[in-house]
């Protein structure tokens, strides 16, 4: 059963099944409740499931995540929104220091169900602290688990997986991606949610992406064909722990690889990935791995995001170098 | 709400010194002594600051701006408290504090472009000592509680000499006391006797979350916990607004430490341009407001003592001039460089920035050979 709906509409459903099926799962965040959200993604939700299970919270994201640790130990299902990337610092605290931690320091005893719901990265013309994108920071944090949705189906399904999950999950959404359509079967979970995709197959690069990215990536491989070259697109959906098998894979047949992300290049993800490719498929690379990624500086006035998010020529023109070796 | 849990918040007396129809009344404890030019005055900066606050409205729903947080109907309390400061003073303002930044003497065209995408800010906040508008909610309590702990280590308070000492104002919401950036502002600042003054505006909503969402005592409450002076002032009365945090910031600059004041206003507009108040609150509320305008009052005011009409239509035609101004310098704002940017990363530049400079010039450079 398949139907057609926006990311935006796709996580709602999939909020909704999942308050639907547990009434352990609550949801809190600020103008969550009535507002439904500034992105509108629990719209209706609070005239549903009441204000005990849906609420606006006050405007302090420490104690957003700090309540929901408590919460938690009530045997609770906290999902939390964090109105924009740029305000997550607040929360950073109880994030990297106790709900990473908790299961690990209580000996495996005290499992920290809780949903950590982010919309990041670029290219809505936002102001500044609205394009960040600190997944990384979240990834190198031991404990966590981080994830990052492409399309509505994948949006629906992961984050009902995730709320599933007994470990704490930080669930990126890409929000320049919020208003695009796409098929969501609502039959199916398809993959688990640790689990890495090969969203387009080709013999000739492997692109390895995620998130606001997937999208850019798949239309780089369109212009790429149009040109003759066949690129695989690989949406890693599992940032921490990833999921490297299929890459590997691909790049074993390939032997060329461009990693391809919003945020700054030094330690960003595409550092690890490069590495473990070096790592595992040395013999097989044809040239080093290539990265396309943001630049260290802290994200630019939105007028010139244009040039500093990876678009469709620099990511050809990484494929370029790649195979020119 | 209908959720019983959550009670309205109490109330708490209020200083006005200005009614809604443009009677001056009396407050035991503040009292505005400016003469009919200075409140001439004030208004002009009303007026100037509201032409701002619409003109940008208008700019960004013809597209020239992404975005615009409008200040309608916070006109008195950020021109009140903004005038009650000296030049030496410094002034930590938030993203929708336009006339704090316009009466600071900061030029305005700075605010368009941050919100047109073209910059971050941009200025240097010494020149007219007001920093740059702060995003992240509450942060900047903080920053003026450093700031004014500094005065206090260097000497500039307390001296008698009211050229020298000096203080710092905190603009805030109503919902950035529930920050814990806030709480620890005003106990650092007591615990330091620091010479600060919080300005919150309560214009009673964070987005959507309203008030009651955020404390259970009215906010100017929050003081007395950690032992610093509060004062609850009627927010859309300018006069009141200037009494009170002028009396704040004087015993600031006396070494007697730090103040809230709660200036209890009304947010007329929508959050910001791109926000819907019709999901969250009646329309009528906003009407029991709009009797109360910040402006109206202080035109019947001056009206009522003699100001004639040729005075009120030069205060519109400098309105009316600046409207003209900032149409015409949005459209002229120059466009960011990325390539520049990177020389604002660090101050010492890095080899990797330097680096990656290079690297973004040579594929723009390429780009740009391509197409030729
Ligand atoms: C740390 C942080 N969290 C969330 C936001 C998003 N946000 C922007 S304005 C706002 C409401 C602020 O309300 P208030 O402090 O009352 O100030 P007002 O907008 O009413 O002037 C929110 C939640 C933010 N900017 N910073």
């Amino acid at each position: 059963m398949t139907e057609k709906m926006t990311m935006v509409k796709a996580l709602n459903t999939g909020l909704r099944a999942a308050m639907d099926k547990d009434p352990k799962v609550i949801v809190m965040g600020e103008d969550v409740g009535r507002l439904g959200g500034v992105f509108r993604v629990t719209e209706g939700l609070q005239k549903d499931f009441g204000e005990g299970r849906v609420m606006d919270t006050p405007l302090a994201e420490s104690a957003i995540l700090g309540t929901a640790i408590g919460m938690t130990f009530r045997g609770f299902r906290p999902v939390v929104e964090i109105q924009f990337d740029g305000f997550v610092y607040p929360a950073y605290d109880q994030i990297v220091s106790q709900v990473a931690r908790m299961h690990f320091r209580s000996g495996g005893r005290v499992p920290m169900p809780i949903v950590i719901r982010i919309p990041f990265g670029g290219g809505i013309g936002a102001v500044e602290h609205h394009s960040d994108s600190p997944e990384a920071q979240f990834a190198l944090t031991s404990g966590l688990k981080v994830v990052s949705c492409a399309d509505p189906h994948d949006a629906h399904w992961m984050i009902q997986q995730a709320i599933e999950s007994d470990d704490p999950v930080v669930f990126m959404e890409p929000k320049r991606r919020y208003w695009e359509s796409g098929q969501v079967d609502t039959a199916s979970t398809e993959l688990p949610l640790l689990a890495s995709r090969v969203v387009r197959s080709g013999a000739d690069a492997t692109l390895i992406a995620y998130g606001p990215m997937v999208k850019t990536c798949l239309e780089s491989a369109a212009a790429a064909a149009e040109e003759g070259l066949d690129l695989e697109v690989i949406d890693l959906r599992t940032l921490s722990p990833l999921d490297l098998g299929p890459v590997l894979e691909s790049v074993r047949r390939t032997g060329h690889a461009v990693v391809v992300h919003e945020a700054q290049r030094t330690l960003g993800l595409g550092a690890e990935i490069a590495s473990r490719i070096t790592e595992e498929c040395f013999y097989s690379l044809e040239a080093p791995v290539q990265r396309v990624t943001g630049y260290d500086m802290p994200y630019p006035p939105s007028r010139v995001e244009e040039e500093f998010l990876p678009g469709l020529d620099r990511i050809l023109d990484a494929v370029d170098r790649a195979r020119a070796y | 709400m209908s959720d019983p849990s959550v009670h309205a918040v109490a109330d708490s007396p209020l200083v006005q010194l200005l009614t809604p129809e443009g009677v001056r009344t009396t407050s035991p404890e503040h009292a505005y002594d400016g003469s009919l030019a200075d409140i001439q005055d004030l208004f002009r900066d009303l007026v100037m600051t509201r032409r701002l606050d619409t003109e940008a409205f208008a700019l960004q729903r013809h597209g020239e701006l992404g975005l615009w947080p409008p200040a309608l109907g916070q006109e008195a309390a950020q021109v009140g408290s903004a005038r009650a400061l000296r030049p030496q003073d410094f002034a930590f303002p938030t993203y929708r504090d336009h006339g704090v930044v316009l009466c600071r003497g900061e030029d305005p065209v700075h605010l368009l472009s941050i919100f047109r995408g073209s910059s971050l800010g941009g200025w240097d906040p010494a020149d007219h000592n007001v920093a740059l508008p702060n995003i992240i909610i509450g942060a900047q309590t903080l920053h003026a509680t450093g700031y004014a702990m500094a005065l206090t280590i260097e000497g500039l308070v307390g001296t008698g000499d009211p050229e020298r000492d000096a203080a710092s104002i905190a603009y805030l919401g109503d919902g950035a006391t529930s920050q814990g950036d806030f709480n620890e502002a005003l106990d650092w600042a007591a615990v330091h006797q620091a010479p600060v003054v919080f300005f919150c505006q309560n214009n009673h909503y964070a987005i959507s979350v309203p008030l009651e969402r955020q404390t259970r005592v009215p906010i100017v409450q929050r003081a007395d916990g950690f032992g610093l002076p509060g004062v609850r002032v009627d927010g859309n009365d300018v006069l009141a607004c200037h009494a009170v945090t002028t009396a704040a910031l004087q015993r600031a600059r006396d070494g007697q430490g730090p103040t809230l004041i709660e200036a209890v206003t009304y947010r007329m507009g929508p959050h910001t341009t791109s926000d819907d108040p019709t999901r969250y609150r009646e329309a009528a509320e906003a009407d029991g407001w709009r009797a109360k305008d910040p402006i109206e009052r202080v035109r019947l005011y001056l009206a009522a003592e003699g100001v004639s009409q040729d005075w009120f239509d030069g205060v519109q035609a400098e309105a009316d001039a600046l409207g003209v101004h900032l149409r015409e310098a949005c459209q002229n704002i120059p466009e960011p460089d990325l390539a520049a940017l990177f020389d604002h990363v660090h101050v010492d530049t890095t080899p990797e920035t330097e680096q990656q400079k290079a690297e973004y010039v040579a594929w723009r450079d390429s780009l740009e050979g391509s197409v030729a």
